[in-house]
């Protein structure tokens, strides 16, 4: 392997052009990293369409049998129940925006540490989702966990048992993915923020600006780009929450907080309906995709911003 | 009124910076403490004493092997990644190839798709090659779904080199593999770092994989092993405690050396998805 790493080619001496399209050179560089991603994300997407046709148990032969699966799926009341969790968790998600957004036009303002304070909101992004499932779990434990014993304190009485309420529980979840979350978003806006140049809002506040209407008038169109991916991640990234979940609840009670991702685990891992759980891993790839795309679309604007 | 208006906003920041830094105060404090002290009702009271035995008892009790399985099969997957991304962003942005462009769009695609639509068929995959159950599938689908996310990171720094660099190397008689390894890589150290410290966050924290691909104790990773233990520790608040703290320590530490590192690396992973 490493004689071929380090194959001296034939070239002449200045020519340059011809050393640097070398194809040997090139398939040896680049086929490593294609090959593991051919072979390891796209193949198995493909395969999981395929999957979808069979009846299969994950160990025996697969059956073929055409598109009962996929009929199956969008007849079945537990995903569309499941889709329609994911689908508020976006929702969620994406208001959230709102505050990280607000929260770094505050600290994009000449505030002073605000560099420690973006490295303090960043922090529980960092944590594994299990830790945090596993921390929150007992934050709302409902008679030791944090949260509870301060709800007493302040003279709160009978406070709910948060994670096993059907009514409460996506709302219970969905606290953590916003604690997660926010450092990151935030620092995303702040950086945006930062990269406007002084001189447009200079010019603003000589023409009578206030920092209200600098903010809303200036700064937030000229980082409308950066709003735009980060809605799209935040959707994207909600429809395929799984792990938060799939520990602090397993999509209980009663699937109130069963989501698209954790119901096809649950169908092949749990029950062992390999065949179910692809057709349902493949509508949640097209789903994923679909919904990219009206994102995409819906905050489409005609002309990009120019500095 | 203005005083009152910039007191008011580092109040919200202040505000927002305790909810997100809280609930870790509050665990490293339970893992210090026993369940009567935990139960008494005050979530932030100091431990009376500091019961560090909660964490000899963990420790001891079986968590140091997921710790060891977390670093060595972590280390390993980012070797891999790093080296295998290295290579092919220096091909696709230094070397010239029509379908660059094509394999580029590939990388990006791959970092939209939802791992859970492939996670099927990939443990039908190395069922069928005899690797469920073996480490080497978690090390394997590390390095490739990492991949695309390092090669984004990297590209802008690749875009940046000067030519002449590439020029003076082969003027002087330099192999494309040799200019690559003795040149440019070195020169791409400070990415490089950057795409280490995001895999690092990214395999320490995995965990779909893990629990779906390995079955046996001695192979599971943190993330899946704290699940078990946590399951045996039921009713031991100050030993789950410590359990998560220790799993979550070694990032909480890189984090406080190398946070501009995170914050770049994070940051540009977002702005080019």
């Amino acid at each position: 392997m490493l004689s071929v790493l380090f194959y001296l080619p034939d070239m002449g001496l200045n020519d340059m052009d011809k050393v640097m399209s070398n194809k040997w050179i090139i398939a040896l560089y680049v086929l490593p990293a294609l090959l593991l991603i051919g072979i390891f994300i796209f193949i198995p997407l493909v395969l999981s369409g395929y999957y979808g046709f069979m009846d299969w148990d994950g160990i025996g032969a697969m059956t073929f049998i055409g598109l009962e699966n996929y009929t199956a799926a969008l007849q079945d009341a537990k995903f569309w129940d499941s889709a329609w969790h994911s689908f508020l968790l976006a929702i969620f998600s994406t208001l959230s925006l709102l505050i990280y957004l607000a929260i770094a036009l505050i600290l994009a303002s000449k505030i002073k540490g605000s560099d420690l304070l973006r490295k303090i909101y960043l922090i529980p992004m960092l944590l594994s989702s299990v830790a945090i499932a596993q921390l929150w779990i007992k934050i709302y434990n409902p008679t030791s966990g944090m949260l509870n014993q301060i709800l007493l304190k302040i003279g709160v009485e009978n406070p709910p048992a948060w994670l096993a309420e059907t009514s409460i529980v996506l709302y219970a979840i969905f606290i953590p993915i916003l604690w997660q979350y926010a450092g990151f978003y935030i620092l995303i806006y702040y950086a945006a923020l930062k990269n406007i140049p002084d001189s447009i809002i200079e010019a603003a506040r000589i023409d009578g600006a206030s920092p209200v209407q600098i903010a809303f008038r200036i700064k937030l169109p000229l980082i409308m780009g950066i709003v735009k991916v980060t809605i799209v991640l935040a959707v994207v990234g909600s429809l395929k929450y799984f792990d938060l979940i799939y520990v602090m609840t397993g999509g209980g009670p009663n699937g109130a907080s069963e989501v698209m991702a954790s119901y096809m685990y649950k169908l092949a891992f749990d029950t062992n309906n390999f065949g179910y759980g692809s057709a349902i891993g493949f509508l949640l790839l097209i789903i994923t995709l679909v919904v990219t795309y009206i994102v995409r679309k819906l905050t489409a604007t005609k002309e990009e911003i120019q500095y | 009124m203005k005083r009152l208006g910039s007191f008011l906003l580092y109040l919200s920041l202040t505000i927002v910076a305790i909810f997100q830094i809280f609930p870790i105060v509050w665990l490293f404090l339970f893992s210090l403490k026993d369940n009567r002290e935990i139960f008494s009702g005050d979530p932030f009271a100091l431990p009376s004493e500091f019961r560090w035995e909660n964490y000899t008892k963990v420790w001891e009790g079986g968590i140091g092997i997921y710790f060891w399985n977390s670093v060595w099969i972590t280390v390993l997957a980012i070797l891999f990644t790093v080296l295998f991304a290295s290579m092919a962003t220096f091909a696709i942005t230094r070397m010239k190839w029509k379908l660059s462009k094509l394999v580029l769009g590939l990388c990006m695609v791959g970092m939209m798709i939802p791992i859970h639509s492939s996670i099927i068929p990939l443990f039908k995959m190395f069922l069928s090659v005899n690797l469920i159950d073996s480490p080497w599938s978690i090390v394997i689908t590390y390095t490739a779904y990492n991949l695309p996310i390092t090669i984004m990171i990297l590209l802008g720094f690749y875009y940046t080199l000067p030519r002449e660099i590439e020029e003076a190397a082969i003027i002087d008689g330099c192999s494309v593999p040799q200019m690559f390894f003795r040149i440019i890589l070195p020169m791409t150290i400070p990415v490089m770092s950057t795409t280490v410290i995001i895999n690092m966050i990214y395999n320490w924290n995995e965990f779909v994989f893990v629990n779906t691909f390995i079955s046996s104790d001695h192979f599971k990773t943190l993330t899946v092993g704290i699940q078990n233990f946590i399951g045996q520790y039921m009713t031991d608040w100050g030993a789950i405690g410590a359990t998560l703290v220790i799993s979550v320590l070694p990032i909480l530490l890189a984090f406080i050396f190398f946070s501009n590192k995170v914050v770049e690396g994070l940051s540009s992973s977002a702005v080019k998805g």
